[in-house]
């Protein structure tokens, strides 16, 4: 930097800006026929910040409780300059940044980065991934319309049914024994300030991680000598593709928000009938599906409960993955991964796909 | 921590590390206490009612079903199509969705997940594990009037 200017310069008198400069020059990514899932973690972070700044936005105007959450979403949407557009965007952006995430867990798991050392990064992946979910399900209810209502009240109860902890933690979640406007009392302090601080710590620690460590190289490069590797550097290039993106998905957002606008239904009734067609959000369905396909006893035990407890299983040993993978941290491929990897995302999308059809 | 005498008796070292161990979980169990439990529900002391007025005799033909407000919590009113009152609390037994009369089946319907109940509030489809609570009916003058039983 020859041509310093005179802000630069006096920042870098007082703060050694050099060691940034130095750290931006030596950061390369790797470079390689896959590297296109790569960009899914940026995107995650930047729909994060699209989630922050909406969420703010909207909380200028949203009041929760059970008298008054309903109509202020709807003066925002129908009065509040804009405001239709903002609350599009945060629903919208929520959604894709669920699938996101999703996407960029499936590609970490598939190009086998959570294998040693990024075990740590895996698991507060995974961790950012279970908040993502939390954040969903607690802001499904915040506007306080009869599909939410029902299907906030289906949800919890299905928490109930796990043995010994689930009552409890149900009636926590609820703030009572059923779903009222201190539920939404509950929720709205979880999705405004618990989760998002909850959130921002992890996603620091998980960026920490990836930044100390630096980027995985794909398993082919193995035994490759360091002149085949094809690198490219982080900046300017790799930074200038990431907000390429970033402007793409904006535009996407922008597009999906003014054209398809996030419908608001009807208020909630606690006192009428529950409405046809009650379904979780799309990323719960899978599971919301398969426990329609339990007998509701089998083998003497609730149909329900073995479900449960057969999803939890299956999260936890997702979450382990590190550990049961021990042949590819040997150096040694592992076929099982892959096939387990693949058999789980047949799984979620053929579920998905039947759930979204049933009525 | 590794030079533990094997007289028996603890360095001073060992014991200050306990100590100081001992002090931080307290310390923690202390500060944390209080928070978990403050996310504990506490009782509430609104009385549920053990009656209440579910509406007027000439509002109701056969074949027909009303939702009301029981105290905290939803009830149904049928009239059956023999032309008998019958209530039920109208929460699913299954997951908690709120039921329907459904004059086309004559029977009691959830829309959650499609369990059904008969007029006797039995579980006869679907997920429903067990039958709906039910409630007595008593007609004082134009009123229906629902009653725990
Ligand atoms: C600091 C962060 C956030 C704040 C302050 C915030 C705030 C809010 C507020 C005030 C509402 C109610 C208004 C409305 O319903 O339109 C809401 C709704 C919602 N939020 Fe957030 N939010 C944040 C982050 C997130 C994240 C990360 C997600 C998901 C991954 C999310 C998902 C949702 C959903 C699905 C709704 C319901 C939208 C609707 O149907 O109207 N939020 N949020
Ligand atoms: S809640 Fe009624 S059938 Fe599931």
């Amino acid at each position: 930097m020859n041509k310093e200017s005179k802000m630069m310069r006096w920042l870098n008198e007082r703060y050694n800006l050099s060691l940034i400069e130095h750290f931006a020059e030596e950061k390369k990514v790797p470079h390689f026929r896959g590297s296109f899932w790569y960009y899914f973690g940026g995107v995650s972070l930047f729909l994060f910040i699209v989630q922050v700044v909406t969420g703010i936005l909207l909380l200028m105007y949203y009041q929760p409780g059970a008298q008054t959450a309903y109509e202020s979403v709807r003066f925002i949407v129908m009065k509040v300059q804009f405001g239709w557009l903002i609350r599009s965007i945060h629903s919208w952006s929520a959604n894709l940044m669920i699938l996101s995430v999703i996407i960029h867990m499936f590609s970490v798991y598939f190009t086998k980065a959570f294998r040693k050392p990024r075990e740590l990064t895996w698991y507060s992946g995974f961790i950012l991934l279970a908040l993502c979910l939390t954040f969903g399900f607690s802001g499904y209810l915040l506007p306080w319309n009869t599909l939410s209502y029902f299907a906030t009240k289906v949800g919890t109860e299905i928490v109930g049914v796990v043995p010994f902890v689930g009552k409890p933690v149900m009636e926590v979640l609820r703030n009572g024994s059923d779903v009222t406007t201190a539920t939404l009392t509950r929720f709205f302090a979880l999705h405004v300030a618990v989760l998002p601080a909850l959130f921002t710590v992890i996603l620091g620690v998980h960026l920490l991680f990836i930044q100390v460590q630096g980027i995985s190289e794909p398993e082919s490069w193995k035994y490759l000598p360091e002149s085949k590797k094809s690198h490219i550097p982080f900046f300017p290039n790799f930074v200038l593709r990431d907000v390429l993106l970033w402007l793409i998905v904006l535009n996407v957002l922008a597009i999906l928000a003014v054209y398809f606008p996030w419908e608001l239904g009807h208020k909630a009734e606690p006192f009428a009938p529950a409405p046809i067609g009650i379904k979780p959000e799309w990323y719960f369905l899978f599971m919301f599906q398969s426990l329609r396909f339990f007998p509701p006893k089998l083998l003497g035990v609730d149909g329900e409960v073995l479900g449960i407890s057969l999803f939890g299983l299956a999260g936890f040993l997702w979450f382990l993955v590190p550990f049961w993978d021990s042949k590819t941290s040997k150096g040694s491929r592992n076929r099982i991964v892959n096939y387990v990897g693949i058999g789980v995302v047949l799984y979620i999308i053929v579920f998905t796909v039947i759930g979204a059809r049933a009525k | 921590m590794m030079d533990v005498p094997s007289t028996g008796k603890m360095s001073r070292r060992t014991f200050l590390d306990y100590f100081l161990g001992l002090s931080v979980v307290a310390w923690l169990a202390a500060v944390l206490y209080p928070i978990i439990d403050y996310f504990r529900v506490p009782p509430q002391t609104e009385a549920a009612p053990s009656s209440v007025v579910a509406g007027s005799v000439k509002d109701f033909k056969p074949n027909s079903g009303k939702v009301f407000r029981f105290g905290n919590e939803p009830a149904i009113l049928v009239d059956t199509p023999d032309g008998k009152l019958e209530a039920f609390s109208a929460v699913c037994t299954h997951l908690q969705c709120t039921v329907q009369y459904r004059p086309d089946m004559q029977r009691i319907w959830c829309a959650c997940h499609g369990g059904v109940y008969d007029l006797n509030g039995r579980n006869i489809s679907g997920p429903p594990p067990r039958p709906l609570t039910g409630y007595k009916v008593a007609v004082k003058g134009d009123d229906i009037v629902v009653s725990k039983s």
